[in-house]
């Protein structure tokens, strides 16, 4: 029930019955399956892709790429946990290439990100540097491009 | 002088598009969900649009060779292998066309000509009729049953067939029933050809919106393949519609005529088009199949409601329509279509306007958003207990 995964990511708000109709199954197998996948954290959650930029409300984003230097006998992970257990911290990535982790930060203020990084974030031990990078504009996210609200311009009839 | 009289018979007396009424009434309304279009809702991938864009920076603005871009007709070539195991030379069997539609109509130009039969499975697109007639060739139709699915029969095609046919139209996957034969049922349609000196035309340019399993080209059958021309192409598949790019796929003495007539009418299909199709035939397998995942996803939603307010329909197994019969209301096709579209601004289109035989029924597409599928039916649901209540 692989499908059932991507339909629900495209939108979670699709009841049972309507994916059952959508899939060819019966609402009890969706149940199941759905419940399933949430027991075992295959679905980790639901959540609203807000374009916040519409709405007064203030917010940055700060996309900060760090190295670290990784732990005896526990790599990187220790090190991500140390910093993807701040609430500040949105998504933690470990990186190939020039550096070892992506911290994508969101605050209401540039300052309140900054002392973020200044405060909590460069003084950990294993850190050795940061670079902060804020986000200026979200052209699209999470697959969704922003600005755009698709229109059908179709002729209204063709055979 | 009258101008009409100077105008050839055989156009003149051809009826226009049964639909034309519908574009009026269309013009004057709001808030209409249209489930009258026949073509794809999603735009044409991005890596193709901007393969597009960037052969016009380049300055490919000229004429390609008449038959096609040899790199095109190769891709083509390769895909017709590895999607329906057909193998064609891309130097001499393949022709890139103006859409499905000017291989069609150059395919029945070049077979047939007054004197001859063509025979026409309907409902069907309304080409088919229309270039045969054209043509000065007599289109002989075969009315498929909704009992059969309206898939063809070889009872009801040797009915058809006398010793004028030359062309034998197979539309499957169909438009506008959805119906698509598989490959035991194509054996039999075979059994009835493989002895006759009888083209047939495959229409397939809905093969890769097929639900029920792979498409089966009748071309496939060896004893087939030398006097079967396959018509193809990217609107459907790649949802290209404005592009308008198609091909055919034959033995070449019949495509080497057909390109005559090509190059005479035609030239060549348009250069970007086919720069773009390079780019979907190359990496967009994976696109296509998002694509059809999501039809086939409303497919179920659009037939599940159609049952449940009480229209019966058959599973269509291909392209995106659903054909369900509104005999029950007791309604002609076009009086229910004209009074849905007054009473609740839902537009579907009425069966026979592809073919006498699809009376009592009408085509609804569900190439279109799943909030509007849910939505024409639920309005649909009212229009019939409106019909309920007043009779």
């Amino acid at each position: 029930m692989e499908e059932l995964l991507e339909v629900l990511e495209k939108n979670s708000r699709l009841s049972a019955k309507e994916i059952g109709i959508m899939l060819g199954r019966s609402e009890e197998e969706v149940q199941d399956a759905i419940k399933k996948y949430e027991d075992d954290n295959t679905i980790a959650g639901y959540t609203t892709l807000v374009n916040w930029e519409r709405t007064g409300k203030e917010a940055v984003t700060a996309l900060i790429e760090v190295k670290v230097t990784p732990q005896r006998g526990e790599g990187f992970d220790k090190v991500a946990e140390r910093i993807y257990r701040f609430p500040e911290v949105k998504s933690c990535y470990l990186m190939s290439g020039g550096f070892d982790l992506t911290v994508i930060v969101e605050g209401k203020t540039m300052k309140e990100v900054a002392l973020f990084v200044a405060e909590k974030l460069a003084p950990l031990e294993a850190v050795l540097s940061t670079a902060t990078h804020f986000v200026l504009k979200k052209y699209k996210d999470k697959g969704t491009i922003f600005e755009e609200k698709p229109k059908d311009d179709r002729e209204a009839i063709f055979i | 002088m009258i101008i009409k009289n100077m105008i050839r018979e055989n156009v003149y007396k051809f009826p226009p598009s049964g639909i034309r009424k519908y574009f009026d009434l269309i013009n004057e309304m709001q808030d209409v969900i249209s489930l009258g279009i026949g073509e794809p809702d999603f735009v044409t991938p991005w890596n193709v649009r901007e393969a597009g864009i960037y052969s016009l920076e380049k300055g490919h603005t000229h004429y390609s060779s008449n038959a096609g871009y040899i790199e095109l007709r190769r891709e083509i070539s390769s895909f017709v292998d590895r999607k329906y195991d057909l193998s064609y030379n891309p130097k001499d069997e393949i022709l890139v066309t103006v859409g499905g539609s000017e291989g069609i109509d150059i395919a029945i130009r070049a077979l047939a000509g007054p004197g001859d039969e063509v025979v026409i499975p309907e409902p069907s697109f309304v080409a088919y009729k229309g270039c045969t007639a054209f043509t000065g060739a007599t289109p002989v139709t075969i009315n498929l049953r909704n009992e059969d699915e309206f898939k063809l029969t070889p009872e009801l095609l040797e009915g058809a067939i006398t010793e004028k046919t030359k062309v034998v139209i197979l539309p499957f996957p169909n438009n506008p029933t959805g119906a698509v034969m598989s490959r035991e049922e194509l054996a039999k349609i075979v059994e009835v050809l493989k002895d006759k000196d009888i083209f047939v035309i495959s229409d397939e340019i809905y093969s890769e919106l097929s639900y029920g399993g792979k498409h089966v080209s009748i071309a496939s059958f060896p004893e087939m393949k030398d006097k079967t021309l396959v018509i193809n192409g990217f609107s459907k598949a790649f949802a290209m519609t404005g592009w308008r790019l198609g091909y055919a796929c034959g033995h070449k003495d019949l495509i080497s005529q057909m390109n005559k007539i090509h190059q005479y009418a035609i030239m060549c299909a348009p250069t970007t088009s086919q720069l773009a199709a390079i780019e979907a035939l190359k990496s967009c397998d994976d696109d296509v199949e998002e694509m059809v995942k999501e039809y086939n996803r409303r497919r179920r939603v659009l037939v599940n409601g159609f049952r449940s307010i009480g229209l019966d329909c058959f599973e269509p197994k291909g392209a995106f329509y659903v054909f369900p019969s509104i005999k029950s209301t007791g309604l002609s096709s076009e009086e229910f279509c004209e009074r849905l579209l007054k009473e609740q601004q839902v537009l579907v289109i009425p069966g026979n306007a592809f073919g006498d035989c699809g009376e009592g029924f009408i085509r609804a597409c569900y190439a279109s958003s799943m909030e509007n599928i849910n939505e024409a039916i639920n309005r649909i649901g009212k229009f019939l207990e409106g019909l309920c209540i007043n009779s």
